[in-house]
């Protein structure tokens, strides 16, 4: 074993941010979960007694539920024209996803808030050509929630799954194809379980990014809508309940915990990390 | 393309797929050049097509003092925490890479920890632990939150950098006799170099769009261009934020094409 080199010394600065303004803090409303207002578990009985709570977390699950897979389904067309196009095809679909990445959350939530409220971008376009006489409700509820995360999580699959796609070697298709399979089965067959590590990634990814949202929630879901993040800026903002929003927190970073250890168990995180 | 793999069978899924990318390109591109189109409207509501073209909205922007003042502390926020999150995420990724440290890997994965952590559990536990120092409404307050937000983005970025880089370089330097700051400022710095100011790219960016840690932490007078926009986004919605949402997105478009040119450098070099 050789000696601990004096190179350690420059850990120092950043772990020592990392536990003062992030570790410690967590830590601590965390802990209001058992000791606020007295100690116990009182904040977990309320969490499961009162209906309110109960419904904000299993409309998190839901959300996330049906985010991921059109996510995913949106994203996998995009991966493979990416992955298999042509360079310069590629470079455009990067840039074309990387743009709306690097832009604001809140700038695309407003923008999309835009092009769906009532008298917004795709109201008039659906009248004007004559396909509704009277504006759909698509802003303040499920649609305007549901249109705003696939928007924001997109880039989350697509580089996952491209960096999967990219690795697969193509001989395999040709040699399903040589050996008498049909494209569609060659597909299902041999191209879409090579995939699998992207897709797990990317749809973990989504589903974790999804469970702790706010901004997206609170610009364009509507009230029946509420996630356990609003619920929990509601509680400190609104009621100073340090306890149940320690409780929340607590049950969210689990959820987040459990969904990256399973993926750490399937998939690997230096798999991630490619 | 062999002439098994291009038989009719798959035409359908070609179209298929097209289809699905070009309704992808439109849902990504659309609201922002929606945006920026509205930016330049006449008229006083967000209407689309605009009646007519017109400055005003950038005027109303450029002349109220509160959107003046809050782009003043989005610069002097965003400043300070991407320099201090790249020098301190570089020295750490440097001596998690390079260095032989103990539990490196379980340091790393807890460095990453504020990307993890939902933004809402960060901001209600800082906001909770600021109220004792009274660091809630200060500047000092949203530094301190949006380094440790940056750092792990930099850690990444550097350490995927310093992992491609050949280490005998440095390990050659120090037998010849240089010492270990040499090493680092002449031979370490210059190879990890791109990375290290994309990272600072990345953490402005990141720290300039910051909206949940700077809504709990701020204040009516320390208030970001990001809480500034959610404070009116709350109330009606009206022309000017769709001038300053294309502000934001032209700022973070300058510094995606900015990342992109350093990254185009860095692989030049590597070839």
């Amino acid at each position: 074993m050789r000696p601990i080199d004096r190179r350690i010394w420059l850990l120092l600065p950043a772990t020592l941010l990392l536990t003062v303004a992030f570790l410690g803090p967590v830590g601590w409303l965390l802990a209001r979960a058992f000791t606020f207002p007295q100690p116990g578990f009182q904040n977990f009985e309320l969490l499961w007694q009162r209906p309110v709570y109960l419904r904000v977390m299993g409309n998190t699950l839901l959300i996330s539920a049906i985010v991921t897979p059109i996510v995913v389904l949106l994203g996998f067309p995009v991966a493979h024209m990416m992955a298999h196009g042509s360079a310069r095809l590629r470079r455009w679909l990067v840039f074309l996803v990387l743009v709306p990445f690097w832009t604001s959350l809140l700038v695309r939530s407003f923008a999309t808030a835009i092009l769906l409220q009532r008298h917004g971008v795709i109201n008039s376009f659906l009248i004007g050509f004559g396909f509704i006489d009277e504006p759909l409700p698509l802003l303040y509820n499920l649609t305007g929630l549901l249109a705003g995360c696939v928007q924001v999580l997109l880039p989350f699959v697509i580089f996952p799954l491209y960096s999967a796609m990219a690795r697969i070697d193509p001989a395999l298709m040709k040699a399903a194809a040589t050996l008498g399979a049909p494209p569609l089965r060659a597909f299902v067959r041999v191209y879409l379980p090579l995939t699998l590590p992207g897709v797990m990634t990317g749809a973990t990814l989504v589903f974790i990014s999804t469970l702790g949202y706010y901004i997206i929630p609170a610009l364009l879901g509507g009230a029946r809508q509420q996630m356990v993040a609003q619920l929990i800026q509601d509680q400190i903002a609104t009621f100073g309940n340090w306890g149940v929003a320690g409780a929340l927190s607590l049950v969210l970073l689990l959820a987040t915990g459990v969904l990256l250890a399973l993926l750490q168990l399937t998939v690997g995180l230096k798999e991630i990390a490619r | 393309m062999s002439p098994i793999a291009s038989n009719d069978g798959m035409r359908p899924w070609r179209l298929l797929r097209a289809a699905l990318c070009v309704f992808v390109a439109v849902c990504l591109l659309s609201p922002l050049v929606v945006v920026l189109i509205i930016s330049f409207s006449s008229a006083p509501f967000l209407q689309f097509p605009p009646p007519g073209l017109s400055l005003r909205w950038y005027m109303l922007l450029f002349s109220t003092p509160a959107w003046m003042n809050s782009l003043l502390v989005s610069v002097e926020l965003l400043v300070p925490s991407s320099i201090l999150a790249t020098i301190m995420g570089t020295a750490a990724a440097y001596a998690l890479v390079r260095g032989r440290v103990p539990g490196a890997p379980f340091i790393m994965a807890c460095l990453m920890l504020p990307i993890v952590v939902p933004g809402m559990i960060t901001a209600a536990a800082l906001f909770g632990v600021y109220r004792g120092l009274g660091l809630n409404g200060t500047l000092t307050g949203l530094i301190i939150g949006h380094t440790v937000l940056n750092l792990p983005y930099v850690v990444a970025t550097v350490a995927s950098a310093l992992r491609v880089q050949d280490a005998r370089l440095e390990l050659a330097a120090a037998t010849l006799g240089a010492p270990p700051w040499a090493t680092f400022r002449r031979i370490t710095l210059p190879l990890v170099l791109p990375a290290v100011l994309s990272s600072l790219l990345i953490a402005m960016i990141l720290s300039f769009d910051e909206l949940i840690v700077s809504l709990f932490v701020s204040s009516a007078r320390v208030r970001p261009v990001a809480v500034q926009m959610w404070s009116n986004l709350m109330g009606d919605f009206d022309p000017t934020i769709a001038a300053i949402a294309s502000v934001c997105f032209l700022f973070a478009f300058l510094v995606l094409l900015a990342d992109l040119a350093l990254r185009a450098g860095r692989s030049l070099r590597l070839t």
